[in-house]
C-alpha cells in the first residue's frame, strides 16, 4: 500500500478551473467547478485526498461511500438542470486515485450501492447526450476508476509514469498471484492486459489520446504543478475531444478495436450472428 | 445444451447446487432456452493458457435467450466453479454483448427483460485490465436497458458477488438473494490485506455473513427479495420482479437517501450487524 498521497488530480484541477466557478459540495473529498470549453459550458469533477474525511478508510483520494454520493449528486444536477436544453453541458472526469475504499463500515452501508450511483450517474449522462471525458493524471484504479470516469466517452491519459490504469494494485496482485512484482511484470510482457505500464492499456484500444507533455510534467517524480504550456495543450485536447464526442455516434463500442482486444469484437460479432438463429 | 443426462430439477431442488447453464434453464419456461454461444463454439480466453490455467470452453458465462411467464427474457449465469466466477474479456464480453442485443431488441419494439445470475469475484485477475474494461461496458448497458424493461440481479452463492460486479449488481432494477449469498464490493481477504486484520478479519465467518449476507442486505433495505434458495422459490422471486416492471426509482438513486445517515455515523461505535441496521433502516423512515 502506497504512503504517498498524490499531489496530481488537485494540481491539474487548479490548473484546468482557474477560471471556473468553483460548486460547493458536501465533502472536500470531492471538487466541483463549472466553467467554459470552448463554447460549451463544462463541469469539471475530482476525488481527492482529504485527512479530516468522516470516514478513516476515505482520507487518502479513494472513492469511498461519501465520494460516492457527492459525484452522483453533482453529475445529477447537471442531467436535471439540463433535461429541457438542446446543449448538454459537458463532464470532465479528472482521474487521480488510487482505490475504492476499503473498510468494515464501508461493506456494512453498502459501498457498491454508493459507486452504482455514480457510475449510474455518469452513463445515464451519457446516454441522455452530456459529452462525458475522463482525463487520467494518476492512479485510475478498479472500483474506484469504474466509479469515476470509466463510463466516459473518450478517455484521455496524460503520457506520464503517474498514470496507471489496473484491476489492483501491484503489490496486492503479486501476493495474490503468488508471484514477485518483478515476475508480474515479466508475464505483463506477454500478457498485455496484466500490464501496468500506459501503452500495454492503451494497446487495449481504451486510450483515446496520450498527451504528450513537457519533460518537467512527465516526470512523475516530480510534484509541481503544471505549467502554462502544458495546461494550454490539455485543455486543447480536451476541446477538441468535446467537439469530436458531438460530431458522432455515443456510446462505448469505439473502444472495441484494441490490437489487443479482438476477442471482445468477435464475441459481439458471433453473439449478433446467433441472437435471432433459433428464436 | 448439455449432452448427458440431468439429474431431474424439481422446485424443491436447491438453486445454489446447480450448475450455471442448469441456473439459466431453472429461471426459462420449459423447453424455451436458446444458449448463444455454446461450447461447441469455444470461445476461449486467449489470456489463460499463457499463464498456466486451463481454459473453458464457454469461458464460465452462460448466455441464453428464452421466455420467463411467457416473456422475452434474456438470461446470463455466471458459472462460479470456474477460477472464482471471475470475468475475464471474453466472458465479459459475452454478458455486455448480449444486453447489447437486448437493448437494440426493445428499440426495435420487441421488449425484453434481463435476469443475471451473479456468482463472481469480479474482474479476473488474470485479465486483468479487460475485465474491468469489459466491467464498464456491463454497467452501461445495464443502465440502457433498465430504462426499457427490468434487469433483475439473482445472487445466491457460494461464492457470492464482488468487486466490479457488486456494483453492476447495484445498478440493476431489482435485487434477489439467498441468505448463502453474499454482496460487497471488496472481498474479506482483499480488506484484511489492505486495511488489516482488526479491520476485517476475513476468517469470521459470522462477522462476515452478518455484515454481508442476504439476510443482512435485505434487512438494510439493499435488496428486494430474499428467498429460501430452492429453484422455486427463486423462479417465483425473479418471476414477481420482472412482472413489477421498471422500478420508479432504481436501487442505485434510492440508495442516495442514506447520505445524512452516513454523516451521522459514530466513528467510535464498532461497526456490527445491528448498528448497520439501525443506521440504513434510518434512511427508509424519511
Amino acid at each position: 500500500m502506497s504512503t504517498l498521497i498524490s499531489p496530481k488530480g488537485l494540481q491539474w484541477f487548479a490548473a484546468l478551473t482557474k477560471q471556473c466557478q468553483s460548486i460547493s459540495t458536501p465533502i472536500d473529498s470531492v471538487r466541483i467547478a463549472d466553467g467554459e470549453l470552448g463554447a460549451h459550458s463544462c463541469r469539471f469533477l475530482l476525488v481527492t485526498a482529504n485527512p479530516q474525511a468522516h470516514f478513516p478508510r476515505a482520507r487518502r483520494g479513494e472513492v469511498g461511500l461519501q465520494e460516492g454520493i457527492a459525484l452522483a449528486e453533482a453529475i445529477n444536477d447537471v442531467i436535471e438542470q439540463d433535461a429541457h436544453s438542446d446543449s448538454k453541458r459537458t463532464l470532465v472526469a479528472i482521474v487521480d486515485t488510487p482505490s475504492q475504499a476499503y473498510g468494515r463500515r464501508e461493506e456494512a452501508m453498502g459501498i457498491h450501492q454508493a459507486l452504482a450511483a455514480s457510475v449510474s450517474a455518469y452513463a445515464r449522462a451519457r446516454q441522455a447526450g452530456h459529452p462525458v471525458i475522463a482525463l487520467l493524471v494518476g492512479k485510475a484504479m478498479s472500483g474506484a476508476f469504474l466509479a469515476h470516469g470509466y463510463q466516459a466517452d473518450r478517455i484521455l491519459t496524460l503520457a506520464n509514469d503517474a498514470v496507471m490504469v489496473h484491476a489492483m494494485g501491484k503489490a496486492a496482485a503479486a501476493r495474490i498471484t503468488m508471484r514477485t512484482e518483478d515476475e508480474l511484470d515479466v508475464l505483463a510482457q506477454s500478457v498485455p492486459p496484466m500490464a501496468y505500464d500506459l501503452k500495454s492499456y492503451a494497446s487495449l484500444g481504451l486510450v483515446d489520446t496520450m498527451l504528450e507533455l513537457s519533460p518537467a510534467s512527465s516526470d512523475s517524480d516530480v510534484n509541481e504543478a503544471p505549467g502554462e504550456l502544458d495546461t494550454s495543450l490539455v485543455e486543447q485536447a480536451l476541446r477538441t475531444t468535446q467537439a469530436d464526442i458531438l460530431k458522432q455516434p455515443r456510446g462505448l463500442s469505439r473502444r472495441l478495436h484494441g490490437q489487443n482486444r479482438q476477442a471482445s469484437l468477435r464475441v459481439r460479432q458471433m453473439l449478433a450472428e446467433q441472437w435471432n438463429a433459433g428464436a | 445444451m448439455s449432452t448427458q443426462m440431468q439429474p431431474q430439477t424439481t422446485a424443491a431442488t436447491g438453486f445454489t447446487d446447480l450448475s450455471a447453464r442448469d441456473r439459466v434453464r431453472s429461471l426459462l419456461d420449459p423447453g424455451t432456452m436458446h444458449e448463444l454461444l455454446t461450447p461447441f463454439d469455444r470461445l476461449t480466453s486467449p489470456w489463460l493458457e499463457k499463464q498456466g490455467v486451463v481454459p473453458q470452453f464457454d469461458d464460465g458465462v452462460v448466455i441464453a435467450r428464452g421466455k420467463i411467464n411467457g416473456q422475452n427474457t434474456l438470461v446470463a449465469a455466471i458459472e462460479g466453479s470456474f477460477q472464482g466466477g471471475s470475468l475475464g474479456e471474453v466472458g465479459g464480453a459475452k454478458i455486455a454483448g448480449a444486453l447489447e442485443l437486448a437493448i437494440e431488441e426493445n428499440r426495435n419494439g420487441n421488449p425484453t427483460s434481463a435476469v443475471l445470475v451473479l456468482e463472481t469475484g469480479g474482474v479476473r485477475l488474470q485479465e486483468a485490465n479487460l475485465g474491468l474494461a469489459a466491467i464498464a461496458d456491463i454497467q452501461s448497458a445495464i443502465v440502457e436497458l433498465r430504462a426499457m424493461q427490468p434487469v433483475v440481479a439473482v445472487i445466491t452463492g457460494p461464492v457470492g458477488c464482488f468487486g466490479g460486479m457488486s456494483i453492476s449488481a447495484g445498478l440493476c432494477s431489482y435485487l434477489i438473494m439467498t441468505r448463502e449469498g453474499r454482496l460487497g464490493l471488496n472481498g474479506p481477504q482483499v480488506i484484511e490485506q489492505e486495511a488489516g486484520v482488526n479491520e476485517y478479519d476475513s476468517r469470521d465467518r459470522g462477522l462476515i455473513w452478518g455484515l454481508t449476507g442476504g439476510e443482512q442486505r435485505f434487512q438494510c433495505g439493499l435488496i428486494d427479495q430474499l428467498v429460501s434458495g430452492s429453484v422455486g422459490d427463486t423462479r417465483s422471486a425473479v418471476v414477481q420482479c420482472l412482472a413489477s416492471g421498471v422500478p420508479a426509482v432504481h436501487p442505485s438513486e434510492a440508495w442516495l437517501q442514506h447520505k445524512d445517515a452516513l454523516q451521522a455515523i459514530d466513528m467510535d461505535q464498532p461497526m456490527t450487524p445491528s448498528y448497520a441496521r439501525q443506521i440504513l433502516q434510518q434512511g427508509d423512515d424519511q
